[in-house]
């Protein structure tokens, strides 16, 4: 048994990258996602690898039941992606994949919170390129907003870190108990999961990313934060009426969306809602739910956004109002991609059943109602968004005249192993239950109650889609998201900020404007007005005459001023006098 | 797929009467399979008939007129971020 860590598997083709070019390079990636799929098969438990960072002892490779499932599937889904992405010519992206889902293995079986914070950074830096890989202006900005909360939330986990380190002088990453320090920590993952209000930072980035970096990024950073959800915060009970909010609020968002990867990644936001509440309920059922039902999502996901990818690829379009009839001519892509919607919807006889159901018994065995209820009406609002939305619109609604080729074979391939991994998983689910982390006991899915439940759930939601048609007739705009408060709250913000202190800057411009300027009249004015004061003072002046006279003596005394004809003695009172104020003033 | 024969399976009128057809049905059929067998109810209100397609079906024309109605009020312009 060798115990190398598979991340070796991912930097080692990062490094090899240069030494191979066109085809090669794909081979040598696809490879190197193999390699490390085998490697993570032939892990032995336990803590396999440790290091001494400034005497702290880091657990760089701990394997487990929960980190195992995380492994797993992390190393599945890149064999896909590497091969959805064969043809791709583009070494930004490559480097940047492989760099994210190693990282985001090193963070899945970090022992310790220093080495977890290491990798999720990495995580967020080497994805930001797979968004800024496509080059637009709409991506660029995308990105780096991305990068922007990213790093926040990064932040937030460091502090919580550093603050629970200095509480508690542990480092192991495990159940952590509610202080300062793990609330900032939950905080932190929290943003990476999307969570509510901190989910929009999702569909505002994945949806730009380019066609293969959205395949890969829909799995890697919010199932990394459940997995830290599961690990370190199972039972906060916070996390069941975040996961809830999170199950409905992506579904409200999906039905007003427009950009059919835009959909997709809302429902990412609510099919993590429902492992968040995995989490939040904390059971050995729930955790063993939110783990497979996060290796079920990570397949359908990448599955969707596959063929959501693979026709942005083929007509360069990705919005509703623009597509339409597409089954025309890529008839393969939408029936891969309808495995992909039935799953998610957890249609009885795909994975998502399998997985969900496990959540949802558990929320039923603690008696949970209303969060039963709330997960009930989110699956029932999944098949609509997901389910039948997606695929209605993209492939059949209004023929728009499109007729693109169908997705080349490298990508169907690439799309018919997930979905055979679909249905395999949905009509024996063994495999998966027999690597959770806790025993599943003699949990039955296919009891005859239970697919009846879910197909008239389901059923019937199809019929209210159909019967509601008019209502959801596509509109090419977008919907205000909490990003609003960032993206035009900050932009206002600014101006409100702008306009106060440059408002106050004029005003008190103007004030020491106008003080300087009559300070300066009066001292120009100051030599006639003191020599009108001393004529005034000889009693010649006031016998021979009226008022008029000393508006004309004003005159004259200016006249003088003026042609410098003043007698000496009184030119000379004038400014000694005015020198003498002056002095005064400054004094 | 050539341009002389297009594959208009769904635009044809009588197959869209079909879909709504085979729709309805399955619909009908899903609340018969509950005589064979009988979900577990477990919000002490839930255990009448075709409980469960009701509340699919109520809980989507929720859903779906919430968005609607959220969407006058969120929805804006593509443009709307741009300077």
């Amino acid at each position: 048994m060798t115990s190398i860590h598979p991340i070796l598997a991912y930097l080692g083709a990062a490094a090899l990258l240069p030494l191979f070019t066109g085809a090669w390079r794909n081979r040598m990636v696809l490879a190197a996602a193999a390699v490390g799929l085998l490697i993570v098969h032939n892990l032995p438990s336990g803590t396999l690898a440790t290091a001494n960072f400034l005497g702290m002892d880091l657990v760089l490779m701990r394997v487990d039941g929960l980190s195992r499932v995380f492994g797993y599937i992390f190393c599945l889904n890149s064999v896909f992606a590497f091969l959805f992405a064969y043809k791709l010519n583009d070494v930004r992206q490559q480097l940047a994949a492989l760099f994210y889902i190693g990282s985001a293995l090193g963070a899945v079986f970090a022992g310790d919170l220093i080495t977890l914070y290491v990798f999720w950074e990495i995580m967020a830096i080497a994805s930001t390129f797979l968004i800024l890989a496509r080059k637009t202006k709409l991506s660029s900005g995308a990105g780096f907003r991305y990068v922007l909360v990213h790093l926040f939330g990064g932040l937030c986990m460091l502090v919580g870190i550093i603050v629970h380190i200095q509480t508690t002088g542990s480092i192991a990453f495990t159940s952590l108990a509610p202080s300062l320090g793990s609330w900032l920590i939950l905080l932190g993952v929290l943003v990476n999961a999307s969570a509510f209000p901190f989910a929009s930072w999702l569909s505002d980035s994945y949806p730009e990313a380019t066609v293969t970096g959205g395949v890969i990024l829909s799995a890697y950073t919010t199932k990394t934060a459940v997995y830290a959800l599961l690990r370190a915060f199972p039972g906060w009970e916070i996390l069941i009426v975040i996961g809830c909010l999170m199950a409905v609020y992506g579904i409200i968002y999906a039905l007003l969306e427009n950009d059919m990867r835009r959909i997709l990644a809302y429902s990412i936001t609510n099919q993590v809602g429902f492992m968040v509440t995995g989490a939040g309920i904390g059971t050995a059922m729930a955790i063993n739910g939110a783990a497979a039902h996060a290796f079920c999502h990570i397949i359908y996901k990448s599955l969707l956004w596959m063929s959501a990818g693979a026709v942005l690829a083929a007509t360069g379009k990705s919005k509703c109002t623009e597509l339409g009839g597409l089954h025309k001519t890529m008839p393969l892509t939408l029936l891969l991609g309808l495995v992909g919607a039935l799953a998610i919807s957890s249609f009885p006889g795909t994975s998502g059943f399998t997985s969900k159901s496990m959540i949802i018994q558990a929320a039923a065995n603690e008696h949970l109602t209303w969060v039963l209820m709330i997960l009930e009406i989110a699956s029932a609002g999944v098949f609509l968004h997901a389910g039948i939305k997606f695929p209605y619109f993209v492939f059949f609604a209004k023929d728009k005249g499109l007729r693109p080729p169908e997705a080349p074979r490298h990508m169907l391939l690439a799309m018919a192993g997930l979905a055979f991994l679909c249905i395999a998983l949905g009509v024996y689910p063994q495999p998966l239950y027999a690597i959770l982390p806790f025993d599943v006991g003699g949990f039955d899915v296919y009891k005859g109650g239970k697919v009846v439940a879910q197909l008239q759930l389901l059923l019937f939601s199809a019929l209210v889609f159909f019967l509601m048609l008019p209502l959801l007739k596509r509109t090419d705009t977008i919907a205000l998201e909490t990003d609003w408060f960032y993206r035009r709250g900050g932009r206002l913000f600014y101006q409100a900020v702008s306009a106060f202190f440059n408002g106050l800057n004029d005003m008190a411009a103007k004030v020491a404007g106008r003080a300087v300027h009559g300070f300066a009249e009066f001292c120009r004015n100051l030599p006639e007005r003191a020599l009108f004061l001393l004529t005034a003072l000889n009693p010649d002046f006031w016998t021979s005459g009226t008022t008029v006279n000393a508006a004309l003596r004003m005159k004259q005394i200016r006249d003088s001023l003026d042609a410098g004809a003043l007698p000496v003695g009184g030119s000379l009172i004038a400014v000694t006098l005015g020198l003498a104020v002056l002095l005064g003033l400054v004094l | 797929m050539s341009k002389k024969k297009e594959f208009d399976f769904f635009d044809r009128p009588k197959t869209r009467r079909m879909l709504w057809i085979a729709l309805w049905g399955s619909c009908g059929l899903t609340v018969a399979l509950q005589f064979f067998a009988s979900p577990e109810p477990h919000f002490g209100f839930d255990d009448f008939f075709g409980f469960n397609a009701l509340f699919g079906f109520v809980a989507c024309s929720v859903l779906i007129l919430v968005a609607k109605g959220l969407g006058f009020i969120l929805k804006r312009n593509t443009d709307y971020y741009d300077d």
